[in-house]
Protein backbone atom coordinates (compact mmCIF):
# COMPACT_ATOMS: atom_id res chain seq x y z
CA UNK A 1 0.00 0.00 0.00
CA UNK A 2 2.57 2.30 0.89
CA UNK A 3 4.88 1.35 -1.87
CA UNK A 4 1.71 2.79 -4.21
CA UNK A 5 1.91 6.31 -3.04
CA UNK A 6 5.11 7.88 -2.77
CA UNK A 7 4.18 11.23 -2.80
CA UNK A 8 1.28 11.07 -0.04
CA UNK A 9 3.41 9.15 2.09
CA UNK A 10 6.20 12.03 2.28
CA UNK A 11 3.12 14.74 3.05
CA UNK A 12 3.71 16.67 5.83
CA UNK A 13 3.26 15.88 9.44
CA UNK A 14 2.10 19.72 11.25
CA UNK A 15 1.25 18.65 14.77
CA UNK A 16 5.13 17.47 14.79
CA UNK A 17 6.36 20.43 13.69
CA UNK A 18 4.08 22.40 16.25
CA UNK A 19 5.88 20.03 19.36
CA UNK A 20 9.40 21.46 18.42
CA UNK A 21 9.52 24.91 19.69
CA UNK A 22 10.64 23.86 23.82
CA UNK A 23 9.18 24.05 27.20
CA UNK A 24 11.21 27.21 27.80
CA UNK A 25 10.16 29.32 24.72
CA UNK A 26 6.02 28.23 25.74
CA UNK A 27 6.85 29.71 29.48
CA UNK A 28 8.70 32.53 28.50
CA UNK A 29 6.05 34.42 26.74
CA UNK A 30 3.38 34.74 29.24
CA UNK A 31 6.21 35.93 31.34
CA UNK A 32 7.13 38.41 28.89
CA UNK A 33 3.58 39.77 29.68
CA UNK A 34 4.22 39.92 32.92
CA UNK A 35 7.17 41.74 33.03
CA UNK A 36 5.53 45.58 32.92
CA UNK A 37 2.91 45.13 35.98
CA UNK A 38 5.81 43.42 37.85
CA UNK A 39 8.09 46.39 37.18
CA UNK A 40 5.53 48.99 37.46
CA UNK A 41 4.39 47.43 40.99
CA UNK A 42 8.00 47.25 42.30
CA UNK A 43 8.37 50.47 41.23
CA UNK A 44 5.85 52.33 42.85
CA UNK A 45 6.77 49.90 46.15
CA UNK A 46 10.00 51.55 45.96
CA UNK A 47 9.01 55.11 45.21
CA UNK A 48 6.75 55.01 48.65
CA UNK A 49 9.51 53.23 50.49
CA UNK A 50 11.57 56.02 50.14
CA UNK A 51 9.54 57.64 51.04
CA UNK A 52 8.71 60.32 47.62
CA UNK A 53 5.42 59.78 47.73
CA UNK A 54 2.80 58.98 50.88
CA UNK A 55 1.12 56.11 48.74
CA UNK A 56 -2.29 57.43 50.41
CA UNK A 57 -4.22 57.35 47.18
CA UNK A 58 -2.44 54.77 45.54
CA UNK A 59 -0.89 52.32 47.87
CA UNK A 60 1.67 50.08 47.00
CA UNK A 61 1.35 46.49 46.47
CA UNK A 62 2.54 45.44 50.39
CA UNK A 63 -0.59 47.78 51.50
CA UNK A 64 -2.96 45.84 49.07
CA UNK A 65 -1.49 42.40 49.88
CA UNK A 66 -1.47 43.55 54.01
CA UNK A 67 -5.26 44.61 53.45
CA UNK A 68 -5.95 41.08 51.96
CA UNK A 69 -4.64 39.30 54.29
CA UNK A 70 -6.24 41.07 57.10
CA UNK A 71 -10.03 40.54 55.13
CA UNK A 72 -8.94 37.05 54.97
CA UNK A 73 -7.92 36.69 58.96
CA UNK A 74 -10.94 38.09 59.71
CA UNK A 75 -13.20 35.13 57.16
CA UNK A 76 -14.84 38.16 56.06
CA UNK A 77 -13.40 37.75 52.82
CA UNK A 78 -14.17 34.45 52.18
CA UNK A 79 -17.51 35.60 53.12
CA UNK A 80 -17.62 38.60 50.57
CA UNK A 81 -16.09 35.85 48.02
CA UNK A 82 -19.13 33.28 48.60
CA UNK A 83 -21.76 35.76 48.23
CA UNK A 84 -20.33 37.34 45.00
CA UNK A 85 -19.62 33.51 43.24
CA UNK A 86 -23.41 32.72 44.39
CA UNK A 87 -24.84 35.72 42.38
CA UNK A 88 -22.54 35.51 39.44
CA UNK A 89 -22.61 31.32 39.32
CA UNK A 90 -26.80 32.07 39.50
CA UNK A 91 -27.20 34.38 37.08
CA UNK A 92 -24.92 32.79 34.58
CA UNK A 93 -26.53 29.58 34.80
CA UNK A 94 -29.70 31.05 34.12
CA UNK A 95 -28.27 33.11 31.74
CA UNK A 96 -26.78 30.18 29.95
CA UNK A 97 -29.64 28.33 30.08
CA UNK A 98 -31.78 30.75 28.64
CA UNK A 99 -29.41 31.75 25.96
CA UNK A 100 -28.85 28.09 24.77
CA UNK A 101 -32.13 27.12 24.46
CA UNK A 102 -33.11 30.57 22.68
CA UNK A 103 -30.58 30.21 20.59
CA UNK A 104 -30.71 26.89 19.57
CA UNK A 105 -34.72 27.21 18.97
CA UNK A 106 -33.72 30.66 16.57
CA UNK A 107 -30.97 28.96 14.87
CA UNK A 108 -32.49 25.68 14.01
CA UNK A 109 -36.02 26.36 13.30
CA UNK A 110 -36.39 29.54 10.87
CA UNK A 111 -40.24 30.30 11.84
CA UNK A 112 -39.34 30.89 15.24
CA UNK A 113 -36.01 33.05 14.36
CA UNK A 114 -38.55 34.73 12.13
CA UNK A 115 -40.70 35.11 15.42
CA UNK A 116 -38.41 35.65 18.20
CA UNK A 117 -35.23 37.06 16.79
CA UNK A 118 -36.65 40.54 16.05
CA UNK A 119 -37.45 40.71 19.69
CA UNK A 120 -34.47 39.76 21.20
CA UNK A 121 -32.53 41.90 19.30
CA UNK A 122 -34.56 45.16 20.20
CA UNK A 123 -33.75 44.27 23.91
CA UNK A 124 -30.03 43.96 23.27
CA UNK A 125 -30.22 47.36 21.89
CA UNK A 126 -31.18 48.63 25.47
CA UNK A 127 -28.37 48.84 27.82
CA UNK A 128 -28.72 46.39 30.45
CA UNK A 129 -28.35 48.42 33.54
CA UNK A 130 -31.27 50.44 31.95
CA UNK A 131 -33.10 47.80 33.83
CA UNK A 132 -32.33 48.29 37.58
CA UNK A 133 -34.98 50.62 38.47
CA UNK A 134 -37.26 48.24 36.93
CA UNK A 135 -35.55 45.10 38.62
CA UNK A 136 -35.70 46.88 41.96
CA UNK A 137 -38.87 47.40 41.48
CA UNK A 138 -40.23 44.20 40.58
CA UNK A 139 -38.19 41.84 42.53
CA UNK A 140 -36.80 43.97 45.38
CA UNK A 141 -33.65 45.34 46.50
CA UNK A 142 -32.14 42.18 47.57
CA UNK A 143 -30.89 39.11 45.87
CA UNK A 144 -33.52 38.31 43.06
CA UNK A 145 -32.90 41.78 41.11
CA UNK A 146 -29.02 41.45 41.10
CA UNK A 147 -29.28 37.97 40.15
CA UNK A 148 -32.09 38.88 37.42
CA UNK A 149 -29.06 41.80 35.96
CA UNK A 150 -26.48 39.20 35.86
CA UNK A 151 -28.63 37.21 33.73
CA UNK A 152 -29.58 39.17 31.33
CA UNK A 153 -26.20 40.01 31.15
CA UNK A 154 -25.09 36.65 30.72
CA UNK A 155 -28.02 35.72 28.35
CA UNK A 156 -27.38 37.71 25.32
CA UNK A 157 -23.46 36.83 23.94
CA UNK A 158 -25.22 33.11 24.67
CA UNK A 159 -28.19 33.20 22.53
CA UNK A 160 -25.96 34.75 19.65
CA UNK A 161 -23.09 32.72 19.72
CA UNK A 162 -25.69 29.43 19.95
CA UNK A 163 -27.84 31.12 16.91
CA UNK A 164 -25.32 32.10 15.56
CA UNK A 165 -22.99 28.57 15.36
CA UNK A 166 -26.41 26.67 14.41
CA UNK A 167 -26.63 29.44 11.04
CA UNK A 168 -22.99 29.06 10.20
CA UNK A 169 -22.83 25.13 10.83
CA UNK A 170 -21.28 24.51 6.70
CA UNK A 171 -24.17 23.22 5.00
CA UNK A 172 -21.45 20.64 3.14
CA UNK A 173 -20.95 18.75 6.39
CA UNK A 174 -24.92 18.64 6.97
CA UNK A 175 -24.84 17.12 3.73
CA UNK A 176 -22.64 14.05 5.04
CA UNK A 177 -24.94 13.25 7.38
CA UNK A 178 -27.84 13.23 5.02
CA UNK A 179 -26.11 10.74 3.15
CA UNK A 180 -25.48 8.85 6.32
CA UNK A 181 -29.38 9.07 6.38
CA UNK A 182 -28.86 10.69 10.15
CA UNK A 183 -32.12 11.15 11.54
CA UNK A 184 -33.31 14.90 13.30
CA UNK A 185 -31.59 13.38 16.43
CA UNK A 186 -28.89 11.97 15.58
CA UNK A 187 -27.99 14.74 13.11
CA UNK A 188 -28.22 17.17 15.73
CA UNK A 189 -25.69 14.59 18.31
CA UNK A 190 -23.14 13.97 15.23
CA UNK A 191 -22.86 17.04 13.60
CA UNK A 192 -24.28 19.85 14.67
CA UNK A 193 -23.05 19.79 18.53
CA UNK A 194 -19.57 19.41 17.91
CA UNK A 195 -19.99 21.84 15.27
CA UNK A 196 -21.16 24.28 17.17
CA UNK A 197 -19.60 23.66 20.48
CA UNK A 198 -16.13 26.03 19.73
CA UNK A 199 -18.38 28.67 19.06
CA UNK A 200 -20.41 28.16 22.42
CA UNK A 201 -17.16 27.99 24.43
CA UNK A 202 -16.22 31.11 23.38
CA UNK A 203 -19.78 32.78 23.54
CA UNK A 204 -20.16 31.53 27.26
CA UNK A 205 -16.71 32.96 28.16
CA UNK A 206 -17.94 36.38 26.46
CA UNK A 207 -21.53 35.65 28.43
CA UNK A 208 -18.99 35.13 32.32
CA UNK A 209 -17.34 38.10 31.45
CA UNK A 210 -20.37 40.16 31.17
CA UNK A 211 -21.83 38.31 34.46
CA UNK A 212 -18.97 40.04 36.76
CA UNK A 213 -18.98 43.18 34.86
CA UNK A 214 -22.88 43.32 35.99
CA UNK A 215 -21.95 41.67 39.11
CA UNK A 216 -20.00 44.71 40.13
CA UNK A 217 -22.91 46.59 39.16
CA UNK A 218 -25.42 45.13 40.77
CA UNK A 219 -23.41 45.07 43.96
CA UNK A 220 -22.84 48.60 43.99
CA UNK A 221 -26.24 49.68 43.62
CA UNK A 222 -26.59 47.85 47.10
CA UNK A 223 -25.84 45.30 49.20
CA UNK A 224 -24.50 44.11 52.25
CA UNK A 225 -21.33 41.63 51.66
CA UNK A 226 -19.95 40.97 47.97
CA UNK A 227 -16.96 42.17 46.70
CA UNK A 228 -18.80 45.20 45.39
CA UNK A 229 -19.95 45.91 48.68
CA UNK A 230 -16.32 46.21 49.37
CA UNK A 231 -15.53 48.43 46.92
CA UNK A 232 -18.55 51.17 47.82
CA UNK A 233 -17.41 50.46 51.16
CA UNK A 234 -14.00 51.44 50.73
CA UNK A 235 -14.79 54.33 48.47
CA UNK A 236 -17.26 55.87 51.29
CA UNK A 237 -14.81 55.55 54.03
CA UNK A 238 -11.74 56.37 51.97
CA UNK A 239 -9.87 53.64 51.91
CA UNK A 240 -7.98 53.12 48.55
CA UNK A 241 -6.05 49.50 49.64
CA UNK A 242 -9.54 48.09 50.69
CA UNK A 243 -10.52 49.20 46.85
CA UNK A 244 -7.41 47.39 44.79
CA UNK A 245 -7.69 44.33 47.17
CA UNK A 246 -11.33 44.21 45.83
CA UNK A 247 -10.46 44.95 41.82
CA UNK A 248 -7.29 42.09 42.70
CA UNK A 249 -9.43 39.88 43.50
CA UNK A 250 -12.09 40.37 41.04
CA UNK A 251 -9.14 39.86 38.58
CA UNK A 252 -8.40 36.34 40.09
CA UNK A 253 -11.33 35.19 40.33
CA UNK A 254 -12.56 36.51 36.81
CA UNK A 255 -9.65 35.03 34.92
CA UNK A 256 -9.78 31.74 37.04
CA UNK A 257 -13.73 30.65 35.96
CA UNK A 258 -12.90 31.56 32.64
CA UNK A 259 -9.90 29.33 32.76
CA UNK A 260 -12.09 26.82 34.30
CA UNK A 261 -14.62 26.67 31.31
CA UNK A 262 -11.38 26.67 29.07
CA UNK A 263 -10.18 23.54 30.98
CA UNK A 264 -13.38 22.00 31.10
CA UNK A 265 -14.28 22.31 27.21
CA UNK A 266 -10.38 21.23 26.07
CA UNK A 267 -10.59 17.82 25.96
CA UNK A 268 -13.93 18.17 23.41
CA UNK A 269 -12.09 20.89 21.84
CA UNK A 270 -8.72 19.10 20.93
CA UNK A 271 -9.46 18.67 17.33
CA UNK A 272 -9.07 22.19 16.84
CA UNK A 273 -6.20 23.05 18.71
CA UNK A 274 -2.40 22.08 17.87
CA UNK A 275 -1.49 23.73 21.35
CA UNK A 276 -3.53 21.36 23.73
CA UNK A 277 -2.63 18.06 21.15
CA UNK A 278 1.00 18.77 21.76
CA UNK A 279 0.55 19.37 25.87
CA UNK A 280 -0.92 16.43 26.27
CA UNK A 281 1.14 14.40 24.19
CA UNK B 1 -29.22 -1.85 -12.05
CA UNK B 2 -29.62 1.39 -11.79
CA UNK B 3 -31.84 3.43 -14.40
CA UNK B 4 -32.61 7.01 -15.17
CA UNK B 5 -35.51 7.85 -16.87
CA UNK B 6 -36.12 11.04 -18.33
CA UNK B 7 -34.56 12.45 -15.38
CA UNK B 8 -35.34 16.29 -15.28
CA UNK B 9 -34.46 19.11 -12.67
CA UNK B 10 -35.47 22.90 -12.90
CA UNK B 11 -34.65 24.89 -9.84
CA UNK B 12 -36.37 27.30 -8.52
CA UNK B 13 -34.99 29.96 -9.83
CA UNK B 14 -35.68 28.99 -13.23
CA UNK B 15 -32.89 27.39 -14.14
CA UNK B 16 -33.69 24.32 -16.24
CA UNK B 17 -30.22 21.83 -14.95
CA UNK B 18 -31.02 18.97 -16.87
CA UNK B 19 -33.83 17.49 -19.08
CA UNK B 20 -34.94 14.03 -19.62
CA UNK B 21 -31.99 12.39 -18.86
CA UNK B 22 -31.98 8.64 -19.41
CA UNK B 23 -29.47 5.73 -18.87
CA UNK B 24 -28.99 2.42 -17.73
CA UNK B 25 -26.15 1.63 -15.75
CA UNK B 26 -25.04 -2.19 -15.08
CA UNK B 27 -24.42 -3.15 -11.87
CA UNK B 28 -20.55 -3.08 -11.59
CA UNK B 29 -19.80 -0.42 -14.10
CA UNK B 30 -17.68 2.16 -14.43
CA UNK B 31 -19.08 4.76 -16.35
CA UNK B 32 -17.69 8.68 -16.52
CA UNK B 33 -19.72 12.00 -16.96
CA UNK B 34 -18.06 14.43 -19.21
CA UNK B 35 -19.29 17.83 -20.04
CA UNK B 36 -18.43 21.68 -20.09
CA UNK B 37 -18.99 23.28 -16.65
CA UNK B 38 -22.99 24.33 -16.26
CA UNK B 39 -24.37 21.29 -18.02
CA UNK B 40 -25.68 19.68 -15.18
CA UNK B 41 -23.38 16.73 -14.09
CA UNK B 42 -23.52 17.63 -10.45
CA UNK B 43 -27.52 18.00 -10.52
CA UNK B 44 -27.49 14.53 -12.20
CA UNK B 45 -25.40 13.16 -9.05
CA UNK B 46 -26.92 14.64 -6.26
CA UNK B 47 -30.31 13.60 -7.93
CA UNK B 48 -29.12 9.76 -8.10
CA UNK B 49 -27.57 10.24 -4.94
CA UNK B 50 -31.37 11.43 -3.59
CA UNK B 51 -29.88 14.51 -2.35
CA UNK B 52 -32.23 16.28 -4.28
CA UNK B 53 -35.23 15.83 -6.02
CA UNK B 54 -35.94 15.66 -9.86
CA UNK B 55 -38.55 17.68 -10.71
CA UNK B 56 -39.87 15.01 -13.09
CA UNK B 57 -38.51 11.52 -14.12
CA UNK B 58 -37.35 9.11 -12.23
CA UNK B 59 -34.04 7.20 -11.00
CA UNK B 60 -34.23 3.32 -9.35
CA UNK B 61 -31.94 1.23 -7.85
CA UNK B 62 -32.77 -2.31 -8.33
CA UNK B 63 -36.66 -1.26 -9.47
CA UNK B 64 -36.51 0.67 -5.79
CA UNK B 65 -37.38 4.83 -6.74
CA UNK B 66 -34.31 6.71 -5.23
CA UNK B 67 -36.21 10.25 -3.65
CA UNK B 68 -34.05 10.21 -0.39
CA UNK B 69 -30.43 8.68 0.08
CA UNK B 70 -29.83 5.23 0.07
CA UNK B 71 -28.05 2.91 1.72
CA UNK B 72 -26.41 1.34 -1.40
CA UNK B 73 -25.60 4.54 -2.29
CA UNK B 74 -22.60 6.30 -1.59
CA UNK B 75 -21.35 10.01 -2.68
CA UNK B 76 -17.68 11.55 -2.48
CA UNK B 77 -17.65 15.11 -3.51
CA UNK B 78 -15.20 17.14 -4.47
CA UNK B 79 -14.00 18.20 -0.94
CA UNK B 80 -12.89 15.58 1.74
CA UNK B 81 -15.95 17.16 4.03
CA UNK B 82 -14.18 15.26 6.36
CA UNK B 83 -15.57 15.74 9.93
CA UNK B 84 -12.82 18.27 11.95
CA UNK B 85 -13.61 17.08 15.24
CA UNK B 86 -13.10 12.89 14.42
CA UNK B 87 -10.20 10.98 13.99
CA UNK B 88 -9.28 9.65 10.93
CA UNK B 89 -10.01 6.05 12.02
CA UNK B 90 -14.11 7.34 13.09
CA UNK B 91 -15.09 9.41 9.96
CA UNK B 92 -14.14 6.14 8.42
CA UNK B 93 -16.47 4.71 10.84
CA UNK B 94 -19.24 7.60 10.62
CA UNK B 95 -21.18 5.50 8.30
CA UNK B 96 -21.40 2.09 10.36
CA UNK B 97 -22.55 2.86 13.52
CA UNK B 98 -25.10 0.66 13.34
CA UNK B 99 -22.86 -2.17 13.71
CA UNK B 100 -21.53 -3.98 16.91
CA UNK B 101 -18.26 -1.59 18.24
CA UNK B 102 -15.70 -4.42 17.29
CA UNK B 103 -16.96 -5.04 13.86
CA UNK B 104 -16.68 -1.50 13.24
CA UNK B 105 -13.52 -1.38 14.48
CA UNK B 106 -12.11 -4.06 12.17
CA UNK B 107 -13.53 -2.83 8.98
CA UNK B 108 -12.48 0.27 9.90
CA UNK B 109 -8.92 -0.98 10.81
CA UNK B 110 -9.19 -3.16 7.15
CA UNK B 111 -10.00 -0.12 5.36
CA UNK B 112 -7.17 2.24 6.62
CA UNK B 113 -5.05 -0.07 5.46
CA UNK B 114 -6.45 -0.78 2.06
CA UNK B 115 -6.18 3.23 1.66
CA UNK B 116 -2.83 2.93 3.03
CA UNK B 117 -3.32 5.40 5.72
CA UNK B 118 -3.04 2.91 8.74
CA UNK B 119 -0.25 5.22 10.68
CA UNK B 120 -2.80 8.02 10.71
CA UNK B 121 -5.53 6.23 11.75
CA UNK B 122 -5.52 8.64 15.75
CA UNK B 123 -4.68 12.12 13.56
CA UNK B 124 -6.85 14.49 13.04
CA UNK B 125 -8.40 15.85 9.15
CA UNK B 126 -6.87 18.82 9.66
CA UNK B 127 -3.00 17.18 9.65
CA UNK B 128 -3.82 15.15 6.78
CA UNK B 129 -2.52 16.48 2.54
CA UNK B 130 -5.14 17.12 0.44
CA UNK B 131 -4.76 13.83 -1.60
CA UNK B 132 -4.51 11.71 2.26
CA UNK B 133 -7.83 13.60 3.24
CA UNK B 134 -9.90 12.49 0.04
CA UNK B 135 -8.91 8.56 0.26
CA UNK B 136 -10.33 9.29 4.17
CA UNK B 137 -13.07 10.29 2.36
CA UNK B 138 -13.21 7.22 -0.47
CA UNK B 139 -12.93 5.06 2.95
CA UNK B 140 -15.28 6.51 4.48
CA UNK B 141 -17.91 6.11 1.39
CA UNK B 142 -17.12 2.69 0.47
CA UNK B 143 -16.60 0.88 4.10
CA UNK B 144 -20.43 0.53 4.02
CA UNK B 145 -20.56 -1.32 0.55
CA UNK B 146 -22.32 1.05 -1.41
CA UNK B 147 -23.94 -0.87 -4.66
CA UNK B 148 -23.46 2.55 -6.24
CA UNK B 149 -20.81 4.89 -5.73
CA UNK B 150 -21.19 8.11 -6.90
CA UNK B 151 -18.05 10.75 -7.31
CA UNK B 152 -18.46 14.39 -7.88
CA UNK B 153 -14.76 15.94 -9.98
CA UNK B 154 -13.17 14.17 -6.65
CA UNK B 155 -9.82 14.66 -7.85
CA UNK B 156 -9.72 17.67 -9.46
CA UNK B 157 -8.43 19.66 -6.58
CA UNK B 158 -5.40 17.74 -6.75
CA UNK B 159 -2.06 18.36 -8.60
CA UNK B 160 -1.64 16.21 -11.44
CA UNK B 161 0.91 13.52 -9.59
CA UNK B 162 -1.59 12.75 -7.01
CA UNK B 163 -4.76 12.70 -9.07
CA UNK B 164 -3.01 9.94 -11.06
CA UNK B 165 -2.34 8.14 -7.86
CA UNK B 166 -5.39 8.05 -6.67
CA UNK B 167 -7.08 7.03 -10.16
CA UNK B 168 -4.94 4.19 -9.94
CA UNK B 169 -6.12 3.48 -5.73
CA UNK B 170 -9.79 4.18 -6.82
CA UNK B 171 -9.38 1.38 -9.35
CA UNK B 172 -7.99 -1.01 -7.38
CA UNK B 173 -10.32 -0.49 -4.24
CA UNK B 174 -12.93 -0.70 -6.84
CA UNK B 175 -11.94 -4.42 -7.70
CA UNK B 176 -12.47 -5.56 -3.73
CA UNK B 177 -16.61 -5.40 -4.87
CA UNK B 178 -16.88 -3.92 -8.04
CA UNK B 179 -19.67 -1.45 -6.89
CA UNK B 180 -21.03 0.78 -10.18
CA UNK B 181 -19.06 3.89 -9.99
CA UNK B 182 -20.57 7.03 -11.27
CA UNK B 183 -17.74 9.35 -11.78
CA UNK B 184 -18.17 13.17 -13.20
CA UNK B 185 -14.98 14.46 -13.96
CA UNK B 186 -13.64 17.17 -16.29
CA UNK B 187 -10.44 15.68 -16.89
CA UNK B 188 -10.62 13.43 -20.80
CA UNK B 189 -7.95 11.57 -19.51
CA UNK B 190 -9.18 10.40 -16.27
CA UNK B 191 -12.03 9.47 -17.78
CA UNK B 192 -10.92 7.47 -20.25
CA UNK B 193 -8.62 5.99 -18.10
CA UNK B 194 -10.99 4.66 -15.78
CA UNK B 195 -14.70 3.78 -17.41
CA UNK B 196 -15.76 1.58 -19.02
CA UNK B 197 -17.92 3.83 -21.21
CA UNK B 198 -18.29 8.07 -21.16
CA UNK B 199 -21.33 9.56 -21.33
CA UNK B 200 -21.02 13.16 -22.60
CA UNK B 201 -23.25 15.99 -21.53
CA UNK B 202 -24.12 18.92 -23.36
CA UNK B 203 -25.15 22.53 -21.86
CA UNK B 204 -28.69 24.22 -21.50
CA UNK B 205 -30.34 22.56 -20.80
CA UNK B 206 -28.57 19.53 -19.72
CA UNK B 207 -28.96 16.75 -21.49
CA UNK B 208 -27.10 13.73 -22.45
CA UNK B 209 -25.03 14.38 -25.94
CA UNK B 210 -22.95 10.98 -26.96
CA UNK B 211 -21.97 7.71 -25.26
CA UNK B 212 -18.64 6.33 -25.94
CA UNK B 213 -17.56 3.03 -24.95
CA UNK B 214 -14.10 2.52 -24.39
CA UNK B 215 -13.09 -0.95 -24.62
CA UNK B 216 -9.71 -1.17 -23.25
CA UNK B 217 -9.05 -4.06 -21.18
CA UNK B 218 -7.24 -3.15 -17.88
CA UNK B 219 -4.97 -2.13 -16.61
CA UNK B 220 -4.88 0.32 -19.32
CA UNK B 221 -1.42 2.01 -20.24
CA UNK B 222 -2.18 5.92 -20.49
CA UNK B 223 0.56 6.22 -23.28
CA UNK B 224 -0.49 3.39 -26.17
CA UNK B 225 -1.89 4.31 -29.11
CA UNK B 226 -5.14 2.94 -28.44
CA UNK B 227 -5.22 5.16 -25.11
CA UNK B 228 -4.46 8.30 -27.86
CA UNK B 229 -7.68 7.37 -29.99
CA UNK B 230 -10.17 6.99 -27.32
CA UNK B 231 -9.15 10.12 -26.22
CA UNK B 232 -9.15 11.88 -29.51
CA UNK B 233 -12.67 10.82 -29.22
CA UNK B 234 -13.86 11.78 -26.25
CA UNK B 235 -12.44 15.21 -26.84
CA UNK B 236 -14.24 15.39 -30.46
CA UNK B 237 -17.50 14.54 -29.02
CA UNK B 238 -16.98 17.31 -26.11
CA UNK B 239 -16.22 19.74 -29.06
CA UNK B 240 -19.64 18.73 -30.89
CA UNK B 241 -21.49 18.90 -27.67
CA UNK B 242 -20.51 22.43 -27.48
CA UNK B 243 -20.59 23.28 -30.95
CA UNK B 244 -25.01 24.75 -31.21
CA UNK B 245 -24.80 24.38 -34.83
CA UNK B 246 -24.46 20.41 -34.20
CA UNK B 247 -28.03 18.68 -33.78
CA UNK B 248 -28.55 16.28 -30.70
CA UNK B 249 -27.61 12.46 -31.43
CA UNK B 250 -25.81 13.70 -34.83
CA UNK B 251 -23.22 10.86 -36.12
CA UNK B 252 -21.42 13.54 -38.55
CA UNK B 253 -18.04 13.88 -38.18
CA UNK B 254 -15.65 16.40 -38.05
CA UNK B 255 -13.81 17.78 -35.55
CA UNK B 256 -15.08 20.86 -33.95
CA UNK B 257 -12.85 23.85 -32.66
CA UNK B 258 -14.77 24.64 -29.39
CA UNK B 259 -13.07 25.32 -26.09
CA UNK B 260 -15.56 22.32 -24.03
CA UNK B 261 -14.70 23.79 -20.72
N1 LIG C 1 -29.06 25.16 -6.17
C1 LIG C 1 -29.17 25.73 -7.39
N2 LIG C 1 -30.07 26.70 -7.62
C2 LIG C 1 -30.20 27.26 -8.83
N3 LIG C 1 -29.46 26.93 -9.90
C3 LIG C 1 -28.53 25.97 -9.74
C4 LIG C 1 -28.34 25.32 -8.48
N4 LIG C 1 -27.34 24.42 -8.62
C5 LIG C 1 -26.96 24.49 -9.90
N5 LIG C 1 -27.66 25.43 -10.58
C6 LIG C 1 -27.55 25.75 -12.02
O1 LIG C 1 -27.82 24.57 -12.75
C7 LIG C 1 -26.91 24.43 -13.81
C8 LIG C 1 -26.18 23.12 -13.69
O2 LIG C 1 -25.36 23.15 -12.55
P1 LIG C 1 -24.44 21.94 -12.08
O3 LIG C 1 -25.26 20.71 -12.05
O4 LIG C 1 -23.75 22.33 -10.84
O5 LIG C 1 -23.41 21.86 -13.29
P2 LIG C 1 -22.01 21.12 -13.40
O6 LIG C 1 -21.83 20.28 -12.19
O7 LIG C 1 -22.10 20.34 -14.66
O8 LIG C 1 -20.97 22.17 -13.52
C9 LIG C 1 -26.00 25.63 -13.78
O9 LIG C 1 -26.48 26.57 -14.71
C10 LIG C 1 -26.13 26.15 -12.38
O10 LIG C 1 -25.98 27.53 -12.37
MG1 LIG D 1 -20.33 20.34 -10.65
Amino acid sequence: MISDAPVLQQASEPAENVAAPSRAARYARPLLGALLPLALALGWELVVWLGWSNGRLVPPPSRIFATIAELARSGELVRHIIATLWRVGLGFAFGVVAGTLLGAVSGYWSLARRLLDPTVQALRAIPSLAWVPLFILWLGIFETSKVALIAVGVFFPVYLGVMGAILSVDRKIVEVGRTFRLSGFAMIRRILLPAVLPAYVVSLRVGLGLGWMFVVAAELIGASEGLGYLLLDGQQLGKPAQILAAIVIFAILGKLTDWLIEVAAAPFLRWQDAFVRVKGA
Amino acid sequence: MLALDRVSKTYPNGVQALARFSAEIRQGEIVAIIGGSGCGKSTLLRAIAGLDRASSGTVTLDNEAISSPHAKIGIIFQEPRLLPWLSVADNIGFGLADLPAAERREKVVRALERVGLAEKAQAWPRELSGGQAQRVAIARALVPQPEVLLLDEPFSALDAFTRRDLQDHLLDLWADTRPTLILVTHDVDEAVVLADRVLVMRPRPGRLFDQIEINLGRPRDRNSPLFETFKRSVLTSLDRSLDRSVPDRDATQGPGQAMWW
